[in-house]
């Protein structure tokens, strides 16, 4: 029986190395050579995606008419953002809602392209609304307007989004 | 050796993602906050195709001062090696890491990215380059990768075989918050391959006696306990082990190694009833387990040492129906295998949208060999080819997606082609006449300027005649030459009136001659602006005019040349997938068979154990009737 009890430990050392066979290792070694090459191809692909998306945005916005809303949480804040809402001059451009990731995004610092389109030059509205939970659980709905104006260069908005206040609105729009 | 605690432990090495460097201060470049925005929810291809786009373009601009990007140049750079490395692209995390190393860095952004590197290096196996970048850091490191960078160094030493030097790096983490546990645990193999036995057998027992409720934490107490067993029962100190060995929580992922081995212990002290305790519980446990599978064997054999021969063929016997089972299920789970079902399961989207989907692979319907490989998915190597594998499908549905928009970009240019081609030669006619039009009129007011800064310095009241003082002025000059050198009476007197009107004109426009130029300036002021407004709307049309033209104009090639680098990328992504998908499906067939073999092995044992058991309980059983 010792002798099954010795085999025991060999397999029970066996494990703890995992070294687990040859194949194994033959197929490690491949698959080592493999990841050099995957990580070619991923950077390729990345900088077709580079790209791409500087052809999209050429072809869709040009910079003469192009408009883009950045949207962004305060330091600290602790409010559940689950929605946001942006109209131009009366006209819905986007809607979303956040996710428990997204959410934690912006909360990190991350900033939200929320919306990317075209407006000719010239003065302009845009009306934002943001829809919530307080930390005490209350829901809470907030919206209001801004002025801005659309040049020839390319115009970014940046939405900085804050839990309502005593008399204080928690939406701050700016250039960028 | 220590590769598989340390593989282990390397999970838990990744720092926190840079924790957004800019939080502290104003993002003043809201394309890095949308690469934030991509890496805190962990999607690094999008965090990279921006901040690197972001990165080229700023390395491009005039006056790299004036772009946003300026501000947290050194902060991007950082994020970009560390989201290059978040998607396991090492080469060029390597490089851009290194980038920022030679770059004027803050001390601790160059401490930190150091660490990195070293991490990059210890990764891929190159311990003498991870040490040296562990070496190059100095001064200020962030409190937030101090322990890690110890860590780190103890890991680099024990692997490159000087196990004494780690020793000291380990005794100062053993308070640490994050590393305690594994710290103590490293510490007692350090010790263990130092060759300094004693030290290690007690750091081990201390490691394994650990205060703690974190789940890692406890994992790590659990196999400390495991190793120290195991270590006894390899010197036949079989009382040592089993209390070591009781120590394993039944619930943790070692307890099914701790359960086998203190049944071993037991039955090498003859103990045979206590063996009997722990076989029986992990006899019961999941068959597909190997410990479960040689425990099913144990059991009986146990038994039979305690001349309960019936009791052992019976388990001897469910044993064999078990093994017999389960080849039955490897069988089709090579065969699933062989069919592609286990990398079309990999990639199912339910799947992976899970953060444990590596767990609920169990649970996928047909695909009985993920029950198996759970083990398998746990190992380094083969998680990275998973991954690559993973990272690979990301990439082909991204470019075919892409593949789609060419078509669209295409139309969309096409469309705005037979609109503004047909418009454009009668719109640039009218340009033109308009052109000439606006041209002469912007000399006209050049003029007019030019003569009203003339007569500032240069009073010249007749410039300033109204249209009939001139026609007047031209008409007494026409009648005095008129009357020529004609000396009579008549002549004189006709003279003397012109002369009179003459010198009434004179005096009005020299009289009125500051009245009449501030009207003129104050005019031309009105016209400077008017003409502002013309120069605008000049300008607008230019602009226009242009943008129709760029709207179509332009993109054939760039659209054509990206439609064949993707159709490119799709070819290598397909044929990199297909080697990828292969290596996984023979490593994975290779585990499964060996399972098999290992299962017809102990069938053979628990048939012949059976068949040994029957004779002894017969034997038995004649004994019995004999003595009757």
């Amino acid at each position: 029986m010792s002798r099954f009890s010795r085999k025991v430990t060999l397999v029970l050392f066996a494990w703890m190395t995992l070294t687990s066979g040859n194949a194994q290792e033959l197929s490690a070694d491949d698959m080592r050579s493999l990841d050099g090459q995957v990580q070619e191809i991923k950077s390729d692909v990345l900088d077709i995606a580079s790209d791409l998306g500087i052809l999209e945005e050429r072809l869709l916005y040009p910079t003469g008419t192009q408009l883009a809303v950045f949207v962004s949480m305060g330091e600290k804040e602790t409010f559940r953002l689950d929605a946001v809402q942006i109209e131009i001059d009366g006209e819905m451009a986007t809607h979303h809602i956040y996710s428990y990731q997204e959410l934690e995004a912006l909360r990190k610092g991350g900033v939200q392209r929320v919306y990317t389109g075209n407006v000719v030059t010239g003065d302009h509205e845009l009306r934002v609304t943001m829809i919530g939970k307080l930390d005490n659980g209350k829901d809470f709905s907030e919206s209001d307007s801004f002025a801005f104006a659309k040049g020839v260069k390319p115009k970014a908005l940046g939405v900085t989004l804050a839990g309502p206040g005593l008399g204080k609105t928690g939406i701050h729009v700016g250039d960028l | 050796m220590l590769r598989a605690p340390f593989s282990a432990i390397g999970l838990l090495i990744t720092a926190c993602l840079a924790s957004s460097p800019v939080r502290g201060d104003a993002l003043k470049d809201p394309y890095f906050g949308e690469a934030l925005y991509h890496a805190h929810q962990g999607l690094f291809f999008e965090a990279l195709e921006r901040l690197d786009t972001e990165v080229k373009q700023h390395g491009g601009v005039d006056e790299p001062e004036l772009d946003t990007l300026y501000h947290h140049i050194d902060d991007a750079e950082f994020s970009l090696g560390d989201f290059e490395l978040r998607y396991r692209m090492h080469h060029r995390a390597g490089r851009a890491i290194k980038a920022v190393l030679e770059g004027a860095v803050d001390e601790e952004v160059r401490n930190d990215a150091a660490y990195r590197l070293a991490r990059i290096h210890f990764q891929k196996n190159q311990l003498t380059d991870a040490l040296q970048a562990l070496e190059r850091i100095e001064g200020r490191v962030p409190e937030a990768i101090r322990d890690d960078v110890e860590f780190l160094r103890a890991n680099v030493l024990v692997s490159q075989g000087r196990p004494a030097e780690s020793i000291d790096v380990l005794k100062n983490l053993q308070d640490s918050r994050n590393y305690g546990g594994f710290a103590a645990f490293n510490l007692g193999i350090a010790y263990l391959r130092g060759g300094q036995r004693d030290a290690a057998l007690s750091q081990l027992d201390r490691a394994g006696q650990r205060k703690t409720d974190d789940p890692a934490e406890l994992a790590i107490r659990d196999r400390s306990n495991l190793v120290l067993g195991t270590i006894y029962m390899e010197s036949a100190d079989y009382e040592r082990a089993i209390p070591v060995l009781n120590r394993v929580r039944l619930d943790g992922p070692y307890s099914n190694q701790a359960l086998l081995s203190s049944g071993w212990a037991n039955l090498s002290l003859d103990q045979f009833e206590r063996a009997v305790v722990p076989w029986s519980i992990l006899a019961e446990r999941e068959v597909t387990d190997s410990a479960t599978q040689e425990a099913m064997l144990a059991l009986p054999y146990a038994y039979g040492k305690l001349n309960v021969h019936g009791r052992a063929a019976v388990s001897y016997g469910a044993a064999l129906d078990s093994f017999g089972a389960e080849v039955d299920k490897l069988n089709a789970s090579i065969d699933s295998i062989r069919d592609g079902k286990f990398l079309e399961a990999l990639i199912r989207e339910e799947i992976r949208r899970d953060k444990n989907w590596v767990v609920r692979l169990r649970s996928l319907p047909d695909t009985p060999e993920t029950y198996y490989l759970m083990e398998l998915l746990a190992s380094h190597d083969f998680q990275a080819g998973l991954q690559n594998y993973l990272d690979l499908a990301d990439l082909r549905r991204k470019l075919l997606a892409w593949q789609g928009s060419f078509d669209s970009f295409e139309e969309i240019v096409e469309v705005r082609r037979s609109h503004y081609e047909p418009l454009l030669p009668d719109i640039d006619a009218e340009f033109r006449e308009l052109d000439s039009r606006m041209r002469l009129r912007l000399e006209q007011h050049k003029m007019l300027v030019k003569r009203r800064d003339d007569l500032l310095t240069t009073p010249q009241p007749k410039f300033l005649a109204t249209r009939d003082e001139q026609a007047l002025l031209r008409q007494l000059d026409h009648l005095e030459a008129a009357l020529g050198s004609s000396e009579s009476a008549f002549a004189s007197s006709l003279l003397h009136r012109i002369n009179r009107l003459k010198g009434i004109v004179t005096w009005t426009l020299e009289t009125e001659y500051h009245d009449r130029l501030t009207r003129f300036d104050k005019n031309l002021r009105s016209l400077d602006e008017a003409m502002a407004v013309a120069q605008q709307q000049y300008d607008q049309y230019v602009r226009s005019r242009q943008a129709a033209t760029h709207s179509y104009n332009g993109y054939d090639k760039p659209v054509k040349q990206l439609r064949a680098k993707v159709g490119n990328a799709v070819d290598t992504v397909e044929r990199l997938m297909a080697r990828q998908g292969r290596l996984l499906e023979i490593v994975a067939i290779d585990e499964l068979v060996a399972r098999r073999g290992r299962l017809a092995s102990y069938g053979d044992k628990a048939r012949f154990a059976l068949a040994d058991s029957y004779d002894r309980a017969t034997q038995a059983q004649a004994r019995r009737d004999n003595s009757q």
